[in-house]
């Protein structure tokens, strides 16, 4: 058996001039949770609207359980949207709403009413039957917008930035209840989103966009801890980012030469030569600070200003050339002060080289 | 704020009574016992029995409303399907069809009553209620096709591809979807076409038949032989039937915006 039941292949598209696609490949399996991260404009939106059959590709195929659906009416694939506005039918109820695609396929009505019945009770909002769309709250009409998509029984659920509408303490309850759904249900998720954190809090994997091409697809890990671009690393966590030339290279690590001092990066499987220009990401969190003349060896940089927020201080320092560092630790306060002079720091294994 | 003068208040007044006061004295006098306009001799509803009894008056009245509810139907269709196809094609020439189309409310009627009468001369038309019909539809066409695709646009795309992802056809998506939203304009459109057509005379004048009178041209003509205070009691009934006519769309208008709010915090 073959588990995959969506098949991008070399997908490209143009908006006028622009190259909104760049021939993108991508594979997905049942009942995985997908998500495509990236800026605005990256692409995502267009990508989810082939999918759905809103928008057909200049050139590439879109697979459904190995059939061919490119060039099919969004009315024919069994695929369905949660829209970023959820675009609920104004002059419908929600009941009218969540049954219209029932309504289509002219179910009858005990039938509908009672299909209809559950997909509110799975998305908590048992009565609201006869409510309008414009009495609803926010959340309300998304979780109207999510059960009027489920109800269709769709292969695959495509979710554009279903919660960018909400505010923050909604939008982590809400992500928490799209994934019981999702699991529960046992289907396959495609979401959208530019929010990091939610795609990395959600996903089974990650596929990070930019400028029409995949950068990164891979578990949350996998792009959290080893970006294989420095976008990627800056997307995802904003990292901070270093270069200079190869010194040395051993089974581990590799050194190189950074604004006059010798740093370490971890090695990783690509080849390396010694006097190539490198990129290594490394994450705030990872980087210490020692005051200056403590012993400790590293990049020297002066503390520039420091910021507290979410349980996690944040201090930026400027090295010599004027780049900008951040380091970040969980507590309220250190003694650092602006104006320090300190030395920047990391372990060789907490330094991922980029853009190899 | 504080600065408030009478003077607002009293230009206001002027305008009320310039624009009012006519339309209130053809309503008193129309219940007015005296042959003669300008003298009161007492309330009397001899006018409307009169009215009522005034066989080629009410002829010209049933014409009318016939015309004004056909061409305001025809046009209600037309311009509907117009704005509808509009919105999908995607021409340069869009702009210039777009143009052309509302031309007819630009152009002084004049010139478009001369047109339809040398078009319809030409193709051998019997002037009658058919070239009335057609040429009336003509120029009501613009009014729903501007209300249409003004509400139109302010609808939101995404709910039409949402009815697609749902399963819709194209015809499901306008039946269920564009046409009940879209609903409230068209009627205003129709409101505003009949009520253009309803008092319409200059074009009338050159499209009617011998034999075909609407009620315009027949008060019109009835100056020649002077008029009477039937006229002014036919006025007040018309007067009242445009009031709630336009009442009605005010409260059309209203369900319309409604619906627009909520299309909004859909965004």
């Amino acid at each position: 058996m073959n588990d995959i039941i969506l098949q991008l292949q070399q997908i490209e598209k143009r908006f006028g001039d622009t190259k909104v696609l760049d021939g993108i490949d991508l594979s997905i399996k049942q009942g995985e949770f997908i998500t495509m991260l990236g800026s605005s404009g990256c692409g995502k939106t267009t990508t989810l609207r082939i999918i759905a059959g809103l928008e057909t590709p200049d050139s590439g195929r879109v697979l459904l359980e190995g059939r061919d659906v490119t060039n099919e009416e969004p009315n024919k694939r069994n695929v369905n949207t949660v829209f970023q506005n959820y675009a609920l039918f104004p002059h419908m109820s929600v009941e009218s709403n969540i049954g219209y695609s029932l309504r289509l396929k002219h179910i009858d009505k005990a039938t509908i009413k009672k299909t209809v019945a559950e997909a509110l009770d799975m998305v908590q909002l048992s009565g609201y039957e006869k409510r309008m769309p414009g009495e609803l709250s926010g959340g309300q009409r998304q979780r109207v917008a999510i059960a009027r998509a489920l109800v269709n029984k769709p292969k695959v659920l495509l979710l554009d930035e279903p919660l960018g509408a909400l505010d923050l303490q909604l939008r982590h309850q809400m992500q928490t209840e799209l994934k019981r759904l999702q699991k529960r249900l046992g289907l396959t998720f495609i979401y959208i989103t530019h929010d990091q954190e939610e795609a990395l809090n959600m996903s089974d994997r990650i596929a990070v966009m930019r400028e029409g091409q995949f950068e990164q697809i891979g578990t949350p890990e996998q792009v959290y801890d080893m970006p294989l671009t420095s976008y990627v690393a800056r997307f995802v966590g904003s990292a901070n980012i270093l270069s200079g030339n190869v010194s040395a290279i051993d089974e581990q690590s590799v050194a190189f030469n950074c604004q006059g001092v010798t740093v370490f990066a971890a090695r990783r499987d690509a080849p390396i030569s010694i006097g190539q220009t490198v990129t290594m990401a490394v994450r705030s969190e990872k980087i210490n600070l020692t005051p200056q003349g403590a012993g400790e060896t590293g990049l020297h940089a002066v503390v520039t200003e420091k910021s507290f927020s979410g349980g996690v201080l944040h201090i930026i320092v400027t090295l010599d050339d004027g780049s900008e560092l951040v380091s970040s630790r969980h507590g309220i306060d250190s003694p650092l002060a602006a104006g320090d002079s300190v030395t920047v720091s990391w372990k060789p294994e907490n330094a991922v080289l980029v853009d190899l | 704020m504080k600065n408030r003068t009478k003077l607002p208040n009293i230009y206001l007044g002027v305008i009320l009574v310039l624009m009012y006061l006519p339309i209130l004295l053809v309503i008193i006098y129309s219940f007015n016992q005296s042959k003669i306009s300008s003298v009161w001799e007492g309330f009397s509803l001899k006018w409307y029995t009169e009215l009522f009894r005034d066989a080629s008056l009410l002829q010209a009245l049933i014409n009318s409303l016939v015309l004004a509810a056909a061409s305001s139907l025809n046009a209600a269709v037309i311009g509907t399907l117009a704005a509808v196809g509009m919105l999908k094609v995607n021409l340069r020439s869009k702009g210039v069809i777009e143009y052309i189309s509302t031309l007819p409310i630009m152009i002084p009627e004049i010139i478009l009553g001369m047109v339809f009468l040398v078009f319809f001369s030409l193709i051998g038309l019997p002037f009658g209620m058919t070239t009335l019909i057609i040429a009336h539809t003509a120029f009501c066409i613009p009014y729903v096709y501007m209300l249409v695709k003004a509400r139109l646009v302010g609808l939101d795309k995404s709910l039409g591809e949402a009815a697609k992802d749902l399963g819709a056809g194209e015809l499901r998506v306008f039946l269920d979807i564009t046409l009940p939203l879209i609903l409230p304009a068209i009627v205003s459109g129709m409101l505003l076409a009949f009520a253009m057509s309803m008092d319409d005379v200059v074009i009338s004048i050159f499209v009617t038949g011998v034999n075909t009178n609407t009620l315009p041209i027949k008060i019109y003509t009835q100056l020649k032989t002077g008029v009477t205070p039937k006229i002014n009691a036919l006025c007040t009934i018309l007067f009242a039937v445009t009031v709630l006519m336009g009442l009605l769309s005010g409260w059309l208008g209203k369900i319309n915006t409604q619906k627009k709010t909520v299309l909004e915090e859909n965004r």
